[in-house]
């Protein structure tokens, strides 16, 4: 009797102090969570507060539509319209690179290979990304430039095609291991179902596997697409940056991301330029956003769909 | 890049935190009593930051110091003209290298803080109008070469060369030489043409004009070599001489910018910079020595 109540505060004692420690953990778990958002929110915060002197003194229609951009000439023109053109641009060659080669990869790895051709493909698709982009930027100047100027005969290599090029070869990695992914995750009564029917594989690949994973394969591609536009080293480095207003893949370019890298460093701080390249900044930043955002609602349509 | 130039921002941070501390220190040594002409009791520390175009003129002279001056330590750090003046502004560096002259703006903000900006002028750039050693033109005239880079010239045919279209190369309008070039040349309110390549570096713009055989582009004198070819312009070409003597039309004084007088080790840094002894590194470095 004499120890019951003892043992009794023990047991309370251990168990409080556990739920004491899942607490603690729980807190710095949650924090840790928010500190994303937090950060996220902050950079929206700066990116507008640094930005609002150009967008009220030049104004942002006039910005975003401008054609010509000199911004130490008297009085200065930040017209940007060009430069958003050359974005997409060099994105669209990304893409016609990488779609193709990025999700048949992912359908190889996936549904053909082996499982020890499977892991060492992987492997080295990983490694492509971890290859630091100054790496990717000097391919293109001495690699790719010259063989896209041999091959149009052009004067110069340095164009939105030659950039776009090894930009796609960029967004390949993401492509392929979110597109992997999806396919991996169709389950494997469709697989059987398909071929017990007495599909090939390849039919069961077409008709069956890939239109289930479609949109996840879409949303690795929206994701390739936000890696490719928010590139900066390669494009600096490959696309020749002119301010020219064209669609032309073959001409030279000069996107967003380039053009805050080349003129941050010299800017005077706070002032109108300055401001005006971190209107450049949050243009990009909310086209990846909205980017990532779509990629992020259709890979989550996709995983409930599989839940079920 | 934007993760390259975050840790370049702080590694500057770090260094410029531990070159704070450590004038803190060191400044006091001299201030102790010590008589300035006994050079081998010279102690301190020094940051620097500013024009790329200076980055290795300054990075030799430093090391010369140094190495002359146990005691004293020198820290150099690039990033731009801009950059460089930011940094005097804010008060984490000694001198800004600045490869143009500080703007109006720039010494307002100084002034505003209390200060003063002093510009020391410690050596001059010639810039070299270059193009492709295949190309036949081997001059220009000034206005030439202005109606080219605003677009008006488009073909070589137009000033002696062959029928070919002209490619213009340009740095980006960051560079101190964009904007040299541009009140020279190009004019106070005209503008460079929209089909020019703004390329990141002076090196880049040294390939380019090596590998296309219609291009034309300007670079500072250290970067002439034989794979390109200098044009003369209004009868000079770019050379040591022609800068020294006042001759070339396109050269620019390379600074020194301190907030006030320099004291101290700051004052023997300068003193030593302009001597015969710092301006033969000038000379070494591709630069043209500044004549008193």
């Amino acid at each position: 009797m004499k120890d019951e109540p003892s043992r009794n505060r023990l047991g309370l004692g251990r168990a409080a102090a556990r739920r004491a420690a899942e607490a603690v953990v729980r807190v710095l778990i949650t924090a840790s969570g928010w500190t994303a958002i937090a950060v996220l929110a902050a950079i929206t915060v700066f990116l507008v507060l640094n930005a609002q002197q150009a967008i009220s003194v030049v104004g942002l229609v006039h910005m975003l539509t401008g054609k010509l951009w000199y911004p130490t000439s008297t009085p200065p023109l930040f017209g940007f319209l060009p430069y958003i053109l050359a974005s997409l641009r060099a994105t669209f060659v990304a893409l016609i690179v990488a779609v193709p080669l990025g999700v048949a990869a992912a359908v190889y790895i996936s549904e053909f290979a082996g499982r020890r051709v499977k892991e060492v493909a992987k492997t080295i698709i990983e490694f492509m990304a971890a290859v630091p982009s100054v790496v990717y930027g000097l391919l293109a100047v001495t690699v790719a430039g010259p063989l896209v100027k041999q091959i149009f005969s052009l004067t110069s290599g340095l164009t939105i095609l030659t950039a776009g090029l090894i930009l796609g070869i960029m967004a390949i990695p993401t492509i392929v291991s979110i597109s992997e992914d999806a396919l991996h995750a169709v389950p494997n009564d469709l697989r059987q179902g398909s071929l017990a029917l007495g599909n090939t594989l390849w039919q069961t690949v077409y008709k069956v596997i890939v239109p289930s994973a479609s949109s996840g394969i879409f949303a690795a591609v929206m994701l390739g697409l936000g890696r490719a536009i928010g590139e900066t080293m390669v494009v600096l480095m490959a696309a020749g940056n002119t301010m020219t207003l064209t669609w032309s893949l073959i001409a030279s370019g000069r996107p967003m991301t380039a053009v805050m890298a080349g003129e941050m460093g010299e800017t005077v701080q706070g002032g109108l330029h300055y401001s005006a390249l971190f209107v450049v900044g949050l243009t990009l930043f909310l086209i990846t956003f909205v980017i990532n955002l779509a990629a992020d609602t259709v890979l989550e349509r996709q995983r409930a769909r599989w839940r079920r | 890049m934007k993760g390259t130039k975050w840790f370049a921002l702080v590694a500057v941070a770090a260094i410029v935190a531990g070159a704070l501390a450590l004038t803190g220190c060191g400044s006091k040594a001299p201030a102790a009593g010590t008589t300035p002409a006994s050079k081998a009791e010279l102690s301190g520390s020094l940051t620097i930051a500013g024009s790329d175009t200076m980055i290795n003129l300054a990075q030799a002279w430093s090391e010369k110091f140094m190495t002359d001056n146990p005691g004293v330590s020198i820290a150099v750090k690039g990033g731009g003209s801009g950059t460089g003046i930011a940094a005097l502004i804010n008060g984490t560096v000694d001198f800004a290298d600045a490869s143009r002259a500080i703007e109006p703006a720039e010494a307002a903000s100084i002034k505003s803080k209390g200060g003063e900006a002093v510009t020391t002028v410690v050596g001059n750039d010639g810039i070299a109008i270059i193009v492709n050693s295949a190309n036949k033109v081997e001059a220009l005239t000034k206005d030439q070469l202005g109606r080219i880079y605003r677009g008006e010239i488009k073909n070589w045919k137009e000033v002696g060369g062959d029928d070919k279209p002209i490619t213009l190369v340009s740095r980006d309008p960051s560079s101190g030489t964009y904007t040299f070039l541009k009140e020279k040349v190009v004019g106070k309110t005209a503008n460079y043409a929209t089909s020019a390549k703004l390329l990141p570096s002076t090196q880049a713009i040294v390939d380019e004009v090596k590998s296309d055989a219609n291009a034309i582009g300007y670079v500072g004198l250290g970067y002439e070599n034989a794979s390109i070819k200098v044009i003369a312009i209004d009868g000079n070409k770019a050379t040591v001489e022609t800068v020294t003597s006042g001759k070339y039309l396109l050269s620019r004084p390379l600074n020194m910018i301190s907030n006030g007088v320099p004291k101290d080790v700051a004052k023997a840094y300068v003193d030593w910079i302009l001597s015969a002894a710092g301006q033969k590194i000038v000379k070494d470095q591709g630069f043209v020595p500044v004549t008193k």
